[in-house]
């Protein structure tokens, strides 16, 4: 067994617990701290596989901006526990089973026509500088054009979360 | 470097249990807010497979791809938030089996 299979586990394992954790709790602050756990974990799987600039990303944009969103917005609704009603249990009935069958029916197909070749780390350039030759080149108009959809969002967010007139004239 | 030998199927088999996680999330929680942490999780399950491929194929391409989908869920989450905040105001709930004005 080597360190970089220990390692994978290791994450893998943290993954695992967390996603299972975001499942089992009640309180929406508990999934999305355990999905924080996850997002961390998955940094370090990036890592191993030689993705360095995803790997600071995955924890700067997304464990940080994007969660701290999220969180900010379960204390700012004051979100409680959620109640089970006729809907949710429907849902767990069908969902469970489903899923169960999906999930390893894919893990069967993938064991089998994937093979197990290796992924050697260090192999691929990922190197910010080669990322920033691909965004700034092959990709740049999908670049551009995301850098419109990030402003649509922000101009979006803020008519879609202001007060309403009458509201906002109250509380001055 | 040292070459690691960690088979492509184990990161996507990781990949693809983070992914149903995330769909049976979305099945079984009534609280829309975990239901949209549920949608996060689905997003880096794909995200890792993203990853993970590119390095199988040594093609740097996977790994912008995976950059755009954090910066489309990161616009996700703004509106998507605003809207959650939206819908509180008005119907002073976060539960979605309470949210049903368009249900006869």
């Amino acid at each position: 067994m080597n360190f970089h299979l220990v390692l994978f586990l290791a994450f893998g394992a943290v993954c695992v617990g967390g996603a299972i954790n975001l499942l089992a709790q009640r309180h929406p602050i508990n999934s999305a701290l355990s999905l924080i756990a996850v997002m961390a974990a998955l940094a370090g799987e990036y890592l191993l596989l030689g993705a360095e600039f995803v790997a600071a990303v995955q924890v700067i944009v997304y464990a940080g901006a994007i969660m701290v969103l999220f969180v900010f917005v379960i204390m700012l609704l004051n979100a409680g526990e959620e109640e089970h009603t006729n809907g949710s249990r429907v849902a767990i009935l069908l969902g469970v089973p489903g899923m169960l069958t999906g999930s390893v029916l894919m893990a069967w197909v993938m064991l089998r026509h994937s093979g197990t070749e290796s992924v050697p780390i260090g192999a691929l350039p990922g190197h910010p500088k080669d990322i920033a030759q691909l965004l700034f080149h092959d990709f740049l108009l999908p670049f551009e054009v995301t850098s419109v959809l990030i402003l649509i969002a922000i101009m979006g967010a803020v008519v879609l979360a202001s007060q309403p007139e009458s509201a906002a004239g109250k509380v001055d | 470097m040292v070459p690691s030998y960690v088979p492509l199927s184990y990161y996507l088999l990781l990949s693809g249990f983070l992914f149903a996680c995330g769909v049976v999330g979305f099945l079984i929680k009534r609280n829309i807010i975990t239901i949209f942490v549920s949608i996060e999780l689905m997003l880096n399950g794909v995200n890792l497979s993203f990853v993970a491929f590119a390095a199988h194929w040594h093609a740097l391409a996977g790994q912008v791809f995976v950059f755009f989908v954090m910066v489309v869920a990161a616009a996700e989450a703004a509106v998507g938030l605003a809207i959650i905040i939206a819908v509180y105001r008005t119907r002073e709930t976060l539960n979605v089996d309470q949210v049903n004005l368009l249900k006869l």
